[in-house]
């Protein structure tokens, strides 16, 4: 474990995306305490600059604080994120794990029916399950959950498949542990350090998809996010900037620090890849 | 012979990087290679072996391993001082190298011929002409047949042992003064490593070669050398003439190493003829198949046909094969890591063949096994103890008596019971074996099924893993099923012997009986491979 994190920290990239990452969850964390009133809150007069009236960050159209839009919509996103990449994991894992460990015809029908997932455009599934399940948080943590799980079910079943057939696993056979516990307790500990890697970029990439719902207005209509704040905005875009730009950037920069922390998982958990890297 | 040797090692120290288990690999060693002679450098892993060839060859992992002091003369020049495309000149022109894998010491997407003109163009070259009947008389050289056929080969269609005899042509494809073969014939079956031997042995004596051998099989240097040098811990510790380290070896550790080493010789043993049959193996077949897609293009494998067995209590049977022979396909359908298509497997009567999972989980305890590799067969992620306590635990034992069960194996295997809280990559290879046989001991089974448990140890270690085997079939009256390709160690331990050839048992017998008179010409030709038996015998008396 020490090593682990001593060799995450040679990596300078992932520590500043850790630092960024931090400073997200900060902000959401303490949204309630900085912003108080509700983001949907008309708080002043509408189009402020930013700084003007004590607006750090201006006022949106109708006159709603951008400041606290921003910390709030990071609650929103992030919760929606981490959630659903804990829904394609559960599927991811269970899939892969059951299609790599048994093999034959069970492994065919599992991925055959991964394959089907994959070959739709994943954000055109997204919409369309979205539409026909109404926008609502739940079902936007599931859709996003049910588009992102193929390729770690292909990640995990490949692990599996080496694994199966190593001596180690073959010993527990004979021993006579039960399939959920040779699955649970012997393999997938030893295939987590890829489904651990990709799962952060995932979490990236469901940031960026939840973002891209909300600016088409297929987002939760209860909840504050930084999508929707881009796309109420960008007719004004002329006009006022800052309404869409300081959501953007504030996507842009958890996304490359998401992918950083997700590249620097990476090197520390292969050891041997980092080497040749040169990190 | 002349008098400036060809080759002369002074005084050669290798450094490793920091944080290596000692401070160097190779630790002030003299060596001389004479033209027209074969020295064999013998160690066990880690002794400096191969670190001593790759500095001739100038082929050490830099800049993290380098040589720090010392000199290597190739007829007075010296190499290690020598600028690197000096080096590469001397290289397949002056040097020649073969390595213990040819699977993949050959190029996987170039031809026979490729590879091996590429050598001759790099250094000499030739027309096409010339070069076409160069490479035949090379192939026809190493003693390959139908050198038009095989110079357009791809390597993956070759066999391991053809394979050994491409890399030797192309060693030799400039005739180079000196060969240095690193553990030539350890990847290859027994039959095959006695031709190659033969061969190494055939084309030294035509081109006067010196040849440099590395090895850490006795066998192969009572087969082949005319010098030994013994390696450990970084030092040579002895030279000498082969007769002369072979039969009055002076250092001590030469001599726990040449003790060390299996005996071809039975020592014949009371047959258990009266003790109940524990496991019987009737018309065993195991047939694996590559499906296509397109009709009648799958291919079909018969690993084992028909093959029946018994084992009696306490009684030790093994199943002696090259690779390829179907042993551990058997010893695998034995366990029911595989299932066999036909035949029945009796453990104390009951045929598990056609039980499913659930029903087979009560008789998994009666038959266990021990794996070849000991560093894939312990998972890395769990502490040594609960290795050992998950059989029983899957069975129902309470964890705590499960715990206090594998400390007591812990200590029956020789371990401290501090190694229970440890994990496996903190064992070395001898040492993980045995927590592999606490685990399958932990059953309480009455069967062991042992695949190859010492082949990939040194044969110290080995000697030590032989023993605790025999202590502990004795101690708790177990039936074993000991594969392995070595006959030297099924000699040693098993009371009957069973040679698979092609899938099917073609001699079972008692040890003695087998070794003393063969009957089936595979076996004969399979004694006949074990090197240096003129050797081992002798030193025996």
């Amino acid at each position: 474990m020490r090593d682990f994190l001593r060799r995450f920290a040679r990596n300078k990239g992932a520590l500043i995306g850790a630092a960024v990452l931090a400073l997200v969850v900060a902000l959401a964390l303490l949204a309630p305490f900085l912003f108080p009133e509700d983001p949907w809150e008309i708080t002043g007069p509408p189009f402020r600059r930013p700084g003007e009236m004590g607006f750090l960050l201006g006022t949106d159209t109708l006159g709603r604080d951008v400041a606290a839009g921003i910390a709030h919509g990071a609650r929103v996103t992030l919760l929606l994120s981490l959630v659903s990449t804990a829904v394609a994991l559960s599927i991811g894992v269970v899939l892969g794990a059951i299609a790599g460990y048994h093999g034959g015809w069970v492994d065919d029908l599992v991925m055959r029916f991964t394959e089907f997932f994959q070959t739709i455009p994943n954000f055109i599934l997204l919409v369309v399950l979205v539409a026909i399940f109404t926008p609502s948080i739940t079902s936007i943590v599931v859709a996003i959950g049910i588009v992102s799980w193929p390729p770690l079910a292909r990640i995990v079943r490949g692990e599996f498949l080496t694994l199966r057939s190593r001596e180690f696993v073959q010993a527990a056979e004979v021993l006579g542990q039960g399939s959920g516990r040779i699955i649970f307790g012997e393999i997938l500990p030893n295939a987590l350090s890829p489904v651990i890697v990709s799962a952060s970029l995932m979490v990236a990439t469901a940031v960026l998809l939840e973002s891209a719902l909300s600016f088409l207005g297929l987002g939760d209509p209860n909840l504050m996010s930084w999508g929707y704040m881009i796309g109420a905005s960008r007719t004004v875009i002329r006009q006022a900037w800052w309404i869409s730009c300081f959501p953007g950037i504030a996507i842009a920069l958890t996304v490359l620090a998401l992918n950083l922390v997700g590249e620097g998982l990476s090197d520390a958990l292969n050891p041997r890849l980092a080497r040749k890297r040169g990190a | 012979m002349s008098d400036t040797p060809l080759l002369a090692i002074e005084n050669l120290a290798i450094a490793l990087p920091q944080g290596a288990e000692r401070p160097l690999a190779v630790d002030n060693i003299s060596l001389t290679l004479a033209r027209n002679e074969i020295l064999c450098i013998v160690g066990e892993s880690g002794s400096g072996k191969s670190m001593t060839a790759h500095a001739v060859m100038g082929l050490l992992p830099q800049p993290h391993v380098r040589a720090t002091a010392g000199r290597i003369l190739y007829q007075g020049e010296d190499l290690l001082a020598a600028r690197p495309d000096r080096l590469r000149a001397l290289r397949g022109h002056k040097l020649g190298m073969i390595f213990q894998e040819p699977m993949t010491a050959l190029h996987p997407i170039m031809r026979v011929e490729a590879q091996i003109t590429e050598v001759i163009q790099q250094h000499a070259p030739l027309g096409s002409t010339a070069l076409r009947a160069r490479v035949t008389e090379l192939l026809l050289a190493v003693g390959l047949p139908d050198p038009d056929r095989l110079r357009s080969a791809w390597p993956h269609r070759l066999s391991g042992g053809q394979r050994q005899r491409v890399m030797i042509a192309m060693a030799l494809a400039l005739g180079p003064d000196i060969l240095i073969a690193d553990e030539p014939t350890t990847a290859l079956d027994v039959t095959t490593q006695a031709q190659i031997l033969a061969l190494i042995r055939r084309i030294q004596a035509e081109r006067q070669m010196g040849v440099m051998l590395i090895t850490h099989d006795f066998g192969v240097v009572a087969e082949v050398a005319d010098r030994v040098a013994v390696m450990q811990h970084g030092r040579i510790v002895e030279t000498g003439p082969v007769a002369q380290i072979l039969s009055a070896p002076q250092h001590p550790y030469t001599q726990s190493l040449i003790a060390a080493v299996p005996r071809l010789l039975a020592a014949p043993r009371p047959p258990p003829e009266d003790a109940p049959v524990v496991l019987q193996a009737e018309q065993v077949r195991k047939t694996f198949r590559q499906r296509s897609w397109i009709p009648g293009r799958g291919t079909e494998v018969a690993a084992v046909r028909d093959v029946s067995l018994a084992l009696r209590r306490g009684e030790t049977v093994g199943i002696v094969g090259e690779s390829g022979s179907g042993k551990s396909t058997f010893a695998r359908c034995v366990v029911r890591l595989l299932n066999p298509d036909s035949g029945a497997i009796r453990l104390h009567g009951t045929d598990i063949v056609p039980l499913g999972r659930a029903a087979l989980r009560p008789h998994r305890r009666r038959i266990q096994m021990v794996f070849q590799d000991p560093y894939a067969s312990l998972n890395p992620r769990r502490r040594v103890g609960d290795i050992i306590a998950a059989g029983p635990m899957a069975h129902g034992t309470p964890r705590a008596e499960a715990e206090r069960r594998a400390d007591e194996l812990l200590a029956l295997v020789g371990l401290d019971a501090a190694a229970a809280t440890r994990y496996p990559h903190e064992f070395s290879g001898g040492q993980r074996q045995r927590i592999g046989l606490a685990r399958a001991l932990a059953m309480e089974p009455d069967v062991l099924v042992a695949d190859e448990p010492v082949s990939a140890l040194d044969v110290s270690v080995q000697a030590q893993v032989l023993a605790l085997l025999a202590e502990v079939r004795a101690r708790l009256n177990l039936s074993m099923l000991f594969i392995t390709h070595d006959l030297r160690v099924a000699a040693q331990v098993c009371d009957r012997v069973a040679v698979m050839y092609r899938g099917e048992i073609v001699e079972l017998r008692p040890t003695a009986e087998l070794f003393a008179r063969p009957e089936h010409p595979y076996v004969r030709e399979l004694l006949a491979a074990v090197p240096g038996q003129g050797w081992l015998p002798a030193i025996q008396g």
